[in-house]
């Protein structure tokens, strides 16, 4: 039975794809993905606002309060190898690179043209085989228009572009005025691969401390039908790859987005919930499903239940899904 | 000589640099100002920095200079080339050592920032009196005079060290060369090969202790033999000044540099000679060129190798014109016939005489004179000074020179208005505020001119005495010709004002040149700054035609995103203007450094700097002056007119920068000063400052409690003083029911020009205004436009009442923050964890507290002036403080006990005796009296004053000696205070030997985990994983369980106590203290700068630091035991955080993993596992029962009895 797929240029052994997220920040959870099955990771993300924050930081905690008094012109010891911002990062690379042999996906989390930029270049040296380029932006400013907010999208993919050699994929929100229309400017653009979706986490309020606290809410599977639908409307009509994230928890699920037409299925949430090792279980519900049902590739399947390939495409358009709310209420 | 490499260091840098590549193994203590040289040993030894022979020398932290020597003295008996750095006490504490070493002939250097020594005050600054008690050590001794000989001298001190076998220290002049700035010809490491013998190395070795080839070294001799054998090792003293000449004549065949033993310049034909060493020979060389230029004949000695001191060279140095000789020492020895150098030198010049060999056919005239004490300035007008007093007809002896002696006339007076400083030279000066970045900008800028063009270039920087908003004044000289001006600059062509705060406070143009330049930095517009100028800089703009330029910094920083660091863009405009080089050429020259500085700490940064020089040329302005002045303000008098005479008279002359202008007779002659004077020095050092919104305030206490500078106050009082209240005044009714009935108001006021601006009390308070969240009952706002309104308010709550303190239940915080603080306004950091501590222990006990303090930061910002922060209440009474040295505190401390005791025994004893006298009851009265507490020790304050009353005109011997000693029948608390350094590290034995006395004392440890004052060292409280200095990649052991140390002995209470986690803790645990009679330790964790925290909001970090389980709060009370209790009380639980989450809240814990990542993971476990099993430690102390504890305590008497 043959799973494999392509992505970003390279054949993946099968759609299994870890997506961004803290597993990755260690090199023994990435040995582990690749034994219990991935095909590729994309690592954790680079925030812009930490590689700022992480510099001005140490830059004001090492220089506070220096040449100031006499006895004590500093307080800490001086160290000209600080591995501020991206060295943590290409360094995990780099050992991602030696550890496994599975395409090693980079990822870059930021929202605005700028120095960290630059840090998409010194990936690809690194030797990360790809870039994913998350672009996070919550666009507050009245002033702005849509129109603007999408150049900006384009404006970064673009000098990303002309940074590096390697592959780019861009994972976008789900929230364009025409998903569509910005996924073929992307595309146009030069994007190697649209990610569909990153999933914003929503601030909460504590009512205890009056404070607006962060809320993490880990995927269900129910999420992966916003990308299947999307997969299912694009496939076909842009050049780049697309992958599906948010919600993938079972090897059923990944199935139904191959068949929408994804290249690669991105697994997350599912992993921090039940461990690495339920990525060997998604693969064997995928196998057991296509010996079942005599399936031999997931080429063959790939795209098979897209909008361009169903007789009726207009059932992954809004009208379909009125009716099959009717459909549920009755 | 080929290929010279010039490089900008300082004579700290430039000593250590030769020092560590010529050895194996140093052994060292921070001592300031030396501390530099043994920061960057262990910086190049961290980076891997190999020394000559190709080995990374080990660089050790010791727990006192007196334990550095000893493993000086180990690691030289052991056969290493080793060496240690120290200054003042630091080489007192060594002197035992030094006697041993050079007793036995050992090689070594020393290398000495020569430093005051603590007399009728501490000081930090330069000069030769511990040096100069050294003497008779055996120890060589050579000096050097400014930077580069600070290099060159290392290197020849330890080649004749090697050859010689007699030990060296080689000193320069603390600060004044320690820390210049200047540009200096490297010695490359061939040179230093050449210059270090291998076979006397091998030798070295060979004399080391061996089991292969055994002997014993530390005999015990007897008075048979003793003398004989300590005459022994003459020959080689004797040998010893030959060997230094040849290894000075050796070094100059490499370098071209030549010394001499005693080096002579000045007209060969001299009849005037001035000798001296250090420094200060600079100075006199500078003026005695000018003056022979002059056609005067004048000449100088300098003194190189002071010790062994060779008679005969000195004298041959001398040209035989020679009429009359000024020795000029800079040390003091009271009661002596005269200063050391001057009684060597009139000997040499004796006994050549008497021997036949002086160049001179008459005796000439010798005068001994001192000057530069604790770094006062020796400048070429007091040079010349000196000189005109060898003059005929003149002669003053034992003379001072620098300062006005009214007292003893043994002063010279000088024409301070004489400069000698050739055009060529730019001088300029620049004022800064600490924050600013400003020292580290002209650093940068000395780097840029001396390491890029062929000029000369020298740096020397004045830091305030204060720790939070304070002025620093940078003197860069840059030149064609080497630089031998070691002074200030009193001749400026540029002067700059990073900061506007300052333009009130000082005539920062004083020094201008006329034509000179003047760079502003203000928010004002170019038409609008002249108006905010006063009228004495006004004036001089005018008189002296000053070019005048300003430029928004602040505002270009903040457009660049880099906050308050205005250092680049003022470089930038210093280069702009100053036409020091090309203007492009300087740009590039900024930018190439700026990538060189910032580019390890990420492009970000050096983005935000390089954009910041851009953008800065547009925002300067040359300012159109006005032909006449038009201020209608002047500068701010220092103190208000209405202080004490001696606050205005000294104190306030000291806040003006005029301190070197008063007179001996100013000072009080034993180092008495009065107490309750920081409320006279106004800094409005804060731009905001919080203020009170009564409506929601709930009126817990708690930001009085933590502001570190006692600003923000808080009092109860009868409504009917409302009545005289200045309108802005807020009060509301009190909260506390009893207080509310009776219709007293509440009332919150803070002290805007004492404000530091830090923002503790706003991150404290804990209500939020339920219609904006953003806002408390405390909201920080811009000071100036509030000054006015609030020093009125100040001023009015200041007069009001303070609440009667018996009706304050002092358990409670919002209760007993109304107790007046007498320990206010200090000069400690912005935002300081230790002082709330300070001023919770004066609020409480402040009346009757007598404290012993270590020296360290609470002593500096305690006692330095020129104003100090210990008050007094309205009865006058409040903290006695002194502070003794940095290692003895707990037996000062102990002092204090054993002689109150002895009085209070003595008082009773006579008591009793004329208890009839006085009267029976009262007598018995006094004599039973319960001062357990505040009440109790109240009443029989109001008993002793009965007492006094009756004794007062006596005549008896014993009335009178009752008199004298009545005060002491009222309970005194004795406090002993200092930081982890010195509790942990270099005062633990004698702490040790406190605790196991028995004896009432409270001991308050303020524990930084690492060494603050002198800039961060590692100590032994600093805990696992922290980056500090001398622990760069960590500090691999674990923090010292002081508190499990003390609780040891069973009969001491032991409290460890965070107050930003638990307050009410920390006061439950200052009165327990306090009340239990016997020894009681209370560790008290503070935050601190050197933590690497954002100090706007440090509490966060206390409560993590509990909450994670790394820091535990507990009361060890042994008082508990007599009710049959357990005495442990555990106070927190490690719940909400792990240890690797509070670490990465640190940047002393999070820099490791920029720097060392694996070995950051390893201590966050280690220090996870170890915080678990001290709170098992704990639970399980806390647990026992106390009938186990007292069955397992029978069984051991048991045991021993059996």
């Amino acid at each position: 039975m043959d799973l494999s797929t392509q992505y970003l240029g390279f054949k993946l052994k099968n759609p299994l794809v870890v997506s961004a997220s803290p597993l990755s920040e260690n090199i023994d959870n990435i040995k582990q993905m690749e034994d219990a099955g991935a095909s590729a990771v994309v690592l954790y993300s680079l925030f812009e606002e930490q590689l700022e924050e992480e510099q001005k930081e140490l830059h004001f905690h090492t220089t506070e309060g220096t040449e100031t008094f006499a006895e004590a012109l500093s307080y800490f010891p001086k160290s000209e190898d600080y591995r501020t911002g991206p060295a943590e990062y290409l360094d995990l690379i780099y050992r991602a690179k030696i550890a496994t042999r599975m395409p090693i996906i980079a990822s870059l989390n930021g929202y605005s043209i700028g120095g960290w930029t630059n840090f998409a270049s010194m990936i690809g040296e690194a030797g990360a085989d790809a870039l994913e380029l998350n672009i996070y932006y919550i666009p507050s400013n009245l002033e702005m228009t849509g129109e603007e907010v999408e150049q900006e999208y384009v404006n970064i993919l673009e000098q990303v572009k002309e940074r590096v050699r390697i592959p780019v994929a861009v994972k976008l929100s789900p929230y364009f005025s025409n998903l569509a229309n910005m996924a073929q400017r992307l595309d146009k653009a030069g994007a190697d691969a649209l990610v569909l979706f990153n999933r914003f986490y929503q601030p909460d309020i504590d009512l205890k401390s009056l404070d607006v606290t962060p809320n993490i809410v880990l995927s269900k599977s129910y999420d992966m039908r916003l990308p299947l639908r999307w997969i299912a409307l694009l496939k076909g009509k842009i050049k780049a790859n697309l992958a599906a994230t948010s919600g993938i928890h079972t090897g059923w699920d990944v199935l139904k987005l191959m068949m929408a037409g994804a290249d690669v299925a991105q697994l997350n949430s599912i992993l921090l919930k039940k461990g690495i090792g339920e990525i060997a279980s998604i693969e064997a519900t995928m196998k057991q499903w296509m010996e079942e049902n005599e399936y031999e590739s997931v080429k063959q399947m790939q795209g098979s239940m897209s909008a361009m390939n169903m007789p009726n495409p207009a059932k992954f358009e809004r009208v379909q899904y009125m009716k099959a709310l009717s459909k549920f209420q009755a | 000589m080929k290929n010279r490499r010039f490089v900008t260091l300082d004579g700290n840098e430039a000593c250590a640099y030769v020092a560590y590549r010529v050895n194996e193994v140093c052994a060292i203590y921070p001592i300031t100002p030396s501390s530099g040289m043994a920061e960057l040993a262990d910086e190049w030894s961290s980076k891997k920095v190999k020394n000559i022979w190709g080995a990374i020398p080990t660089v050790y932290e010791m727990q006192s200079e007196g334990g550095a020597a000893g493993a000086v003295h180990g690691a030289l008996q052991s056969g290493a080339l080793t060496t240690t750095f120290t200054a003042s006490q630091g080489l007192l504490l060594m002197i035992p050592n030094m006697y041993k070493i050079a007793g036995e002939l050992t090689s070594t250097v020393f290398h000495v920032s020569a430093r005051s020594l603590a007399t009728h005050a501490l000081s930090i600054f330069g000069d030769h009196s511990d040096v100069m008690s050294i003497r008779g050590t055996g120890f060589g001794m050579l000096a050097s005079a400014s930077v580069q000989e600070a290099m060159d001298m290392a290197l020849i001190a330890q080649a004749s060290t090697l050859e010689s076998r007699i030990p060296f220290i080689h000193f320069f002049d603390g600060f004044r060369t320690s820390h210049e700035v200047a540009k200096v010809e490297v010695i490359e490491e061939e040179v230093m090969k050449k210059m270090i013998n291998e076979q006397l190395i091998h030798q070295h070795r060979r004399r080391a202790l061996s089991p292969d080839r055994p002997f014993i070294r530390g005999t015990a001799q007897n008075p048979d033999v003793f003398f004989q054998n300590r005459e022994a090792c003459n020959p080689f003293f004797l040998a010893c000044p030959e060997i230094v000449q040849r290894q000075m004549d050796h070094f100059a065949s490499l370098t071209g540099r030549q010394y001499h033993l005693f080096d002579y310049c000045g007209d060969p034909k001299a009849e005037r000679i001035v000798v001296a060493i250090g420094s200060g020979t600079e100075t006199l060389q500078e003026t005695v060129n000018y003056l022979n230029k002059k056609g005067e004949k004048v000449g100088l000695i300098i003194v190189r190798l002071y010790r062994p001191f060779d008679v005969r060279k000195m004298v041959e140095a001398l040209p035989s014109t020679v009429k009359s000789i000024a020795i000029l020492d800079r040390t003091k020895e009271p009661g002596s016939p005269g200063e050391p150098l001057y009684l060597d030198i009139s000997h040499s010049l004796m006994e050549a005489y008497a021997e036949g060999y002086a160049p001179f056919e008459k005796m000439p005239k010798i005068l001994g004179g001192r000057f530069g004490l604790s770094s006062k300035e020796f400048t070429p007008a007091m040079a010349i000074a000196v000189f005109d007093n060898l003059k005929e007809g003149k002669g003053k002896n034992h003379f001072t020179i620098g300062i006005k002696d009214d007292v003893t006339h043994k002063s010279l007076d000088f024409d301070s208005s004489i400069t000698i400083e050739p055009d060529s030279v730019i001088r300029a000066l620049f004022y800064g505020l600490g924050a600013d970045g400003t020292v580290g900008a002209n650093k940068n800028s000395i780097k840029i001119i001396g390491e890029n063009t062929l000029n000369y270039a020298q740096g020397y920087f004045v830091y305030d005495s204060k720790k939070s908003g304070s002025m620093t004044i940078s003197h860069l000289r840059f030149g064609p010709d080497p630089i031998h001006s070691p002074y200030l600059i009193r001749e400026a062509n540029f002067v700059a004002c990073h900061q506007p705060i300052f333009l009130e406070k000082i005539n920062m143009l004083e020094f201008v040149v006329p034509g000179g330049n003047f760079l502003l930095n203000s928010q004002w517009k170019p038409e609008d700054v002249w108006n905010y100028l006063p009228l004495e800089i006004q004036r001089t703009i005018v008189d002296k035609k000053v070019r005048f330029y300003t430029i928004d910094a602040q505002t270009v920083a903040k457009e660049n995103g880099m906050g308050r660091m205005i250092n680049t863009i003022m470089q930038t405009c210093f280069f702009a203007i100053s036409g020091v080089l090309p203007r492009e050429e300087a740009i590039a020259a900024i930018k190439e450094s700026i990538k060189k500085s910032y580019g390890m700490k990420g492009t970000r940064i050096v983005e935000m700097n390089l954009k910041a020089v851009d953008s800065t040329l547009a925002h300067l302005h040359e300012v159109k002056v006005p032909a006449a002045v038009s201020s209608t303000f002047k500068l701010v008098a220092p103190v208000p007119e209405s202080s004490p005479d001696f606050v205005k008279r000294v104190l306030g002359q000291i806040i003006a920068g005029q301190g070197d202008e008063l007179p001996v007779s100013a000072f009080p002659p034993d180092g008495t000063f009065p107490s309750d004077t920081a409320r006279y020095e106004k800094r409005n050092i804060a731009l905001q400052i919080p203020v009170w919104d009564e409506e929601i305030c709930i009126q817990c206490g708690k930001c009085m409690m933590v502001c570190p500078h006692a600003v923000i106050r808080s009092n109860v009082f009868d409504a009917k003083y409302l009545k005289d209240a200045p309108t802005s005044f807020k009060s509301t009714e009190s909260r506390e029911k009893e207080w509310s009935e009776k219709g007293l108001k509440y009332s919150i006021q803070v002290s805007p020009e004492d404000c530091t601006g830090c923002s503790v009390c706003v991150e404290v308070c804990p209500v939020k205004n339920k219609s904006n969240v953003s806002l408390k009952a405390l909201n920080m706002a811009p000071q100036p436009p509030l000054r006015k309104q609030e020093v009125e308010n100040w001023e009015f709550f200041n007069h009001l009442p303070d609440m009667d303190r018996s009706a304050l239940k002092i358990t409670s915080i919002s209760q007993q923050q109304n107790q007046r603080p007498l320990f206010e306004f200090s000069g400690a950091c912005s935002g300081c964890g230790e002082t709330p501590y300070l001023k919770l222990l004066s609020q409480l006990y402040g009346d009757r507290a007598v404290i012993a303090n270590a020296t360290g930061c609470s002593s500096i910002y305690g006692g330095n002036l020129p104003t100090t922060p210990w008050a007094k209440n309205a009865q006058g009474r409040g903290p006695a403080w002194a502070n003794s040295l940095f290692e003895d505190n707990a037996e000062f401390g102990l002092g204090f006990r054993l002689a109150i005791d002895q009085h209070y025994e003595n008082a009773r004893n006579i008591l009793k005796e004329i208890s009839a006298e006085v009267g029976e009851e009262l007598a018995s009265q006094i004599l039973a009296a319960d001062q357990t507490e505040e009440v109790g020790v109240n009443a029989q304050r109001d008993r002793v004053e009965k007492l006094k009353k009756i004794l007062e005109n006596k005549k008896d011997e014993k009335f009178v000696r009752l008199m004298n000693l009545a005060d002491y029948l009222v309970k005194k608390s004795v406090w002993i205070v200092g930081g982890d350094g010195w509790a942990y590290d270099i005062g633990y034995g004698g702490l040790d030997h406190v605790l196991a006395s028995g004896k009432n004392v409270n001991i308050l440890v303020l524990d930084t985990e690492v060494y603050s004052n002198t800039g961060g060292q590692m100590s032994k409280s600093t805990p696992m994983g922290a980056v500090a200095k001398f622990a760069a990649g960590g500090k691999p052991g674990g923090k010292k369980d002081l508190g499990m140390m003390a609780m040891s002995y069973g009969n001491v209470y032991v409290a460890t106590i965070a107050m930003g986690s638990k307050d009410l803790q920390t006061l439950k645990a200052f009165i327990e203290a306090e009340r239990f009679d016997g020894p009681s330790i209370i560790i008290a964790y503070s935050h601190c700068i050197a933590h690497g925290i954002n100090m706007e909001a440090p509490l966060q970090h206390q409560k993590a630091l509990v909450d994670s389980g790394q820091w535990i709060l507990y009361r060890y009370n042994p008082d508990l035991e007599k009710d049959g209790k357990n005495p442990m009380t555990i106070d927190s639980q490690p719940k909400k955080v792990t240890i690797e989450q509070y670490m990465n809240l640190e940047n002393r814990f999070k820099m490791l993993s920029k720097t060392h990542p694996e070995a950051a993971k390893q201590y966050y476990a280690q220090a996870t596992i170890r915080a678990k099993e001290r709170y098992e430690q704990l639970q399980y102390i806390a647990a026992r029962t106390t009938n186990e504890k007292t069955t397992a305590v029978t069984t051991v008497k048991e045991e021993l009895t059996n």
